[in-house]
This record gives structure tokens, sequence and C-alpha cells, in this order.
């Protein structure tokens, strides 16, 4: 489907010295996760009966692939509204999603308490359908495979380009894939939009300790929305960063546009979360500025002056303010998801919970483990836009602009 | 143009939207079913007769196989000192102190529920409830995740944290053990002043009522369990509010309730996500027609 020469590799060296920082934060993280497997949850952590959830299901899982939606969101834009003119993006979109998702099923693993009786997710006597977490699990692991599928015509562009036996296997694999990739990249499209709104219907049977701010039946609903823009917000972030530290173009005029759709369905979000405070009468509750209120207002206003900045054209424009917009978004709706899983989470008299060092390590040598993948395989395939997708309509002013903007933060410098 | 894209693409978010918002708007169809059952197997405690001996407590690990918590005061190890309920303790007992004169003694274990939100909430049928209403635990299936925790009102679940290859631990009514070999479970039956009896929940919610009706004076006019999050198994008798006791106020719905609703009209018969992929198709493969059709435009 896609045009051959529409994505290209970054010809870099691989080894840099972003690239050994990462790579000393991910061994880290894994001689951790060692420790973990060795001695057992409770030694490395500071989960407890009461908080038996802690970072590694509330932010590597729960927000972790939200912010891991690019693909998702970038595909129902592409797909399904026609925009074709932001394929261009799409495979880098897809390629966070995969880290993002394949890293979050590494901390389930590193989570589960009986990792080895995990095969019964697999035997169908015992599928629990009225378990959430069983819908979430099969989803999660579906969408995967999934996202694998869908980056594989990457891999085979580049294996193809070769002369080996291997080469040949992947010229004939190539135009079938491309044939009948339309069924993943709808399933692609089917399995967030299931899986992401359980997500959100998994806390609601915490009935009496999700605090009435977050516990709401509109959970799902709230989840799906979210994860939407929180998706678009990641492209914007990713590709901002990515075009400054390999000293390439700013994608400005796409990621206006992605920029462009964020502020309508925070909209939405917000309304129905507003509305359904007000229903429920738990707006007090909201702004009565006790710790849970605060935390309500902090991802409340990071969204809301987010979308407001995003509604001025300028700030579209200007990479440099759509990644703070970015940023604000991701930080708002991340905190939105965290707030759900634990902070808004309370058992009961008695239990605290902060996360332990232990904890804080194993969640960042697997965060940074995705920026090290990410950082080889843009380097290895075809998955940056390569800026010759001829349905891109760059005005020069845009192009202009851009490069002015860029060239006064001196990013370009680099 | 970027406004007709703005709007088309909210219009399939919407669509997207749609399914989902049919299971936001819960409790439409809330189910008003009852699922206490009159011949459940249940247990009765009554504070008011309990003398805190803790009889059941360490009849509850010898007859379970539990070993004794070891307290931080405790350097050579001389008491079994649980603070709560832990992997290793099962149901304990605690002393609510209003002040000098003010105090009751109350006994925790599973609710054994009428609905159990950790059955509901378990992936792999790990946490199962019997045909007589016992709520008992699989390890053989377990895959740890702990979600059970996180459901159950009454943080009744506990996890072996310190083990490298840990299990849950609960109350199980004796299942495997004492109520098998001897009908009856180990804590009642030690218990010297009959303060927790064991019996069919119907007896025993009659049995509550008539001492609340023949000692108003003695009791709070409440059976915490009748209705509680849909009813429990294991119901109580106090003098004292149960929130003082240390019982969490919840009302007569079982959380399982609540998500299972959600969860049933989502994916009643896996209708709508196959719906959803129908449309979606539908829609991507006209795309994908428009598309190539504009491009030999283009070419010409
Ligand atoms: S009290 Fe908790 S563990 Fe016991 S049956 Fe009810 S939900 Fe399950
Ligand atoms: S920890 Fe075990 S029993 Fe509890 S929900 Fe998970 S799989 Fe089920
Ligand atoms: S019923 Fe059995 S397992 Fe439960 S508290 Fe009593 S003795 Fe312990």
């Amino acid at each position: 489907m896609a045009h051959e020469n529409e994505f290209v590799t970054i010809d870099r060296k691989i080894i840099t010295r972003p690239f050994l920082f990462l790579l000393t934060v991910t061994i880290i993280g894994f001689v951790f996760i060692a420790i973990r497997y060795v001695k057992g949850i409770g030694a490395v952590s500071n989960l407890s009966d009461g908080y038996p959830w802690g970072i590694w299901i509330a932010y590597d899982v729960a927000t972790g692939t939200a912010i891991a939606c690019g693909g998702y969101a970038m595909a129902i834009l592409i797909y399904i509204t026609n925009k074709w003119k932001y394929h261009s993006l799409i495979r880098s979109a897809l390629l966070t999603s995969l880290f993002g998702y394949g890293l979050a099923g590494l901390s389930v693993t590193i989570d589960l308490g009986r990792y080895w009786n995990l095969y019964n997710l697999f035997i169908p006597s015992r599928w629990q359908f009225n378990s959430v977490m069983f819908e979430v699990a099969m989803c999660v692991m579906a969408y995967t495979l999934v996202l694998f599928i869908e980056f594989l015509p990457a891999i085979l562009e580049k294996i193809k380009g070769k002369d080996n036996r291997l080469s040949k296997l992947a010229a004939y694999i190539y135009p079938k894939l491309n044939n009948i990739l339309i069924f993943f990249i709808v399933l692609g499209i089917t399995l967030p939009t299931m899986h992401q709104s359980s997500l959100g219907s998994m806390m609601t049977i915490a009935t009496h300790k999700l605090h009435p701010i977050w516990h709401t039946g509109f959970l799902p609903l709230l989840f799906l929305i979210n994860c939407i823009y929180l998706g678009f917000a990641a492209v914007i972030f990713e590709s901002i960063l990515s075009s400054f530290g390999f000293n390439r173009k700013y994608e400005v005029n796409e990621l206006s546009g992605l920029a462009n759709i964020i502020p309508w369905l925070t909209v939405v979000w917000v309304s129905i979360r507003i509305g359904d405070l007000i229903y429920r009468k738990e707006i007090s509750d909201a702004f009565s500025g006790d710790f849970y209120s605060v935390m309500f207002l902090i991802e409340f206003l990071l969204i809301f002056i987010g979308s407001i900045m995003l509604l001025n054209e300028k700030i579209r424009k200007s990479p440099r303010w759509l990644f703070i917009t970015a940023c604000l978004i991701l930080f708002g709706g991340g905190l939105y998801r965290m707030n759900v899983y634990i902070i808004g989470f309370n058992p009961g008299y008695g239990w605290r919970y902060f996360p332990s060092f232990s904890e804080f390590m194993i969640t960042l040598g697997i965060v940074a483990f995705e920026v090290l993948l990410y950082l080889i395989f843009v380097k290895m395939f075809p998955v940056l836009p390569s800026g010759h997708n001829t349905e891109v309509i760059v005005t020069e002013e845009v192009l202009e602009k851009s490069e002015k903007m860029a060239g006064r933060l001196e990013w370009q410098e680099r | 143009m970027k406004k007709k894209s703005r709007r088309e693409f909210l219009k399939t978010t919407a669509g997207l939207i749609a399914g989902t918002t049919v299971a936001s708007v819960v409790n439409v169809e809330a189910s008003e079913k009852n699922y206490t059952k009159d011949d459940a197997y249940s247990m009765l405690y009554d504070a008011t007769l309990c003398v805190g001996c803790k009889a059941c407590v360490s009849a509850c690990k010898k007859t379970n196989g539990l070993p004794p918590v070891k307290g931080d005061f405790d350097k050579d190890g001389l008491w079994d000192a649980p603070k709560d309920l832990d992997s290793k303790t099962r149901t304990i007992i605690k002393l609510y102190k209003e002040n000098e004169d003010n105090w009751s003694y109350v006994k925790q274990q599973c609710m054994h529920c009428a609905k159990p939100s950790c059955v509901s909430a378990c992936p792999v049928k790990a946490m199962k409830q019997d045909e007589n209403g016992v709520t008992f635990y699989n390890p053989d299936v377990c895959i740890g995740c702990r979600y059970c925790q996180v459901a159950c009102p009454f943080n009744i679940p506990k996890f072996e944290w310190e083990k490298t290859f840990p299990k849950i631990v609960k109350c199980d009514m004796c299942k495997f053990t004492s109520l098998k070999s001897k009908g009856e479970p180990a804590c009642t039956e030690v218990c010297p002043a009959k303060a927790v009896i064991f019996g069919k929940r119907k007896e025993l919610l009659a049995i509550a009522k008539r001492r609340i009706k023949e000692n108003p004076d003695n009791y709070i006019n409440h059976i915490y369990g009748e209705h509680e999050a849909g009813g429990t198994n294991v119901i109580y008798l106090a003098a004292a509010q149960f929130e003082k006791l240390g019982f969490p106020k919840l009302d007569n719905e079982s959380p399982a309730t609540f998500t299972e609703n959600i969860q049933h009209t989502v994916y009643k018969g896996f209708v709508a996500p196959v719906a959803l992929y129908a449309t979606l198709f539908f829609v991507a493969v006209k795309n994908r027609e428009k598309r190539e059709k504009d491009n030999e435009r283009g070419d010409n």
C-alpha cells in the first residue's frame, strides 16, 4: 500500500553517546528485574496487600499503552477518515506503538506473581469472560502481534534490497503481505478500541476504593477518548524529538494537522468528565482543595491549557510550541490514568504506597529499552518519512516559517 | 479543507465511540438479580459473645497449615502476632476500643460474598465459588495478577510478597480441610463461646434477627452482610457501628455487578466488536478504492 520511497532509513552510526546512556539504564533495570525473579516481588517493590498494583501496572501498562496509541490514532485518521497525507507518519507511530505495547507486556510478566501459569490464558476451559483482565490480556497480546505484522513491510523492504537467500523470500512475501495488510490494519483499530476502553472498565470493580472523582460508569469511554488524543500527542512528541535528534526537517504541516484534532477530542472528553461529576454530585469534591482534588485539578489544567493553546494557529505551526503543548497533553492525560490506577486508589485505613527505588529503576529500564530499540530500528529500517510523499502539500510559507523558527532556536545547528 | 478533515475525523471517532457509550450508560440494565442463596454455607459472628480468646485463629492456622507471624516487638519469636490478615493469617481477632468501657472484639475473614468480586475479576477461574456459596482458590491456575485483591471490597485476598513463588491466601471455609473431614470449619468448631457459628444462610439470618429482637439493647439494629455488596454468607452482629469495627460502608450491589453490566453490554455475544470490525473494514476498503481511482486519474 505504501510507496516504496515514502520512508527512509536513517544512515547514522548506531552506537552513539545517548545510545550508551540508554543501554546503561536498561542494564541497571534488568539487574533489578533479575533480583525480582530470584527474591520475589516483595524484595524489590513497595507493593502491599492494600496496594497490589503499583507503577508497573499504573504506568507501564495503563499509561504506557495509551501513550503508545499513536499507531492506533494515526490508523483511524489515515485509513478510516482517509487522510492519506498523514501516511508518512504511520511507520514511526507504529514502531513506537509496537515497543510501547511489547514492553508493557514485559512489565506484566514482571508484575505477575505466578507467571509460569500464564499458559492458562490459552486454555479455553479456563477463560473467564466476566473478567475485564481477561479481555485486556487477550486483546493486548493480539494487538502486539498485529502491530508487528503492520510493521513487517518496513523490515521486508530492507531485507529484499539485500542479496541473499532471505531477500528472495522477502521479495516473495512483500507484495502478498501488502495485499492482505488491510485486514490487519482494521484489526489494529478494532483491538485498541476494545482494550483501551476495557482498561477503564478494569477499575470500575474497585467501587469503594477508587475515589468518586474518578470512579464512574463512564471510565471506559473516557479511557478510549483519552488514548486517542494521547496517541496524537505522542506522535507529535516523537516526531519533533526525532527530527531534532537526527537533524531533519520538522514535519510541521502534518503535525499541525494532528494538533488541530486534539482540542476537539479533549473538549468532548472534558465535557463528559465535568458533566458526569455534576450528575453524580461529586463536583464539589473535585474542587474541595484536598489531595485528591488537587490531583484532579492538575490533570484537568494540563489538558485544558494544552488544548486552549493548540487552538492558536501560530502555536500549531511552531515546532517548539507544538512540542510543549504535546508535553502538556501527555502529562495531563497520563496523570489521569495514574490517578485512576493508583493515586485515586485508596484501599482503606492504614495502607500507603510510594514506589521503591527498584520499582522506579525497573520502569526506567524498560522505558530506556524502548527508546533504545527505537533508535536502533530507525537506523536499520525505513521508518521515518523521506519527505517524498507526493500528497503532502508543503507551502513555501510554512517551510520558511518553520526553518526560521528552528534556526532561531538553533535546533538545526547540532 | 482542514475544517472538513476535522469534521470527518470527529464523525468517525464519534461512531467508534458510540459503541462504548452504550456501555457507559451503566445501570440502565442493572440486574435486580438476587444472588444470595438460602442454603448457602454460612457463618454468623456475634461480637457481643466473643471473649477474644483467639482459639479460632490458632485452630485456623493449625488446620490449614499456616505458620505463625512474628511481631516487630518480639525478638525471640514467642508469639504468633499478626497485625492484620496476611498471607499467613486467614482469620484474625481485632479489638475495637472507643474508650475504657466501650470496646468490642471483631473477627475478620473472607465474607464469602454471594456475588464475589474476586471471582468475577479473576481472568483464569483461579478464584471460584462452589455450589454451597464457598469462595475458594486454586493456585494451580492462578497467574498472580492480583486483580482479585484490587476487586475485593473487604481487602481479603492476601499475597505472599516475600516469596519467590508466591500464592494468594484467603479463607475458604476450610473447604479442603475441616469442612471436608468434620462438616464444619475449624474456627466455628473450636469457638468456646459459640460467638461464631456455622450453618445455612437462612437459618443463621433467622437466628441473628431473633437475637436482635429478643435483646434490642444489646445490639445495633443491623446485620452486616445481609445486604452489603449484594449479600455475604458471613454475617455479623455487634453492639457498635460496623464502620467503627473496620467494616467498609458498602451499598447493596456487588461491585462485580457494576462491572459485569458494562462488560456484558459491550461484549454480549461478541456482536459489537465484530460489527465494529466489519464497519471499519468496509470504510477502509472503500477509502482504498477511492485513493486508487484518484491516483489513476492523477497519472493520466
Ligand atoms: S470477601 Fe473478598 S475474597 Fe471473600 S468472597 Fe468476597 S470478594 Fe471474594
Ligand atoms: S491473582 Fe490469581 S486468583 Fe487473583 S485474580 Fe489473579 S489469577 Fe485470579
Ligand atoms: S473457615 Fe476455616 S479458613 Fe476460614 S477463618 Fe475459619 S478456620 Fe480459617
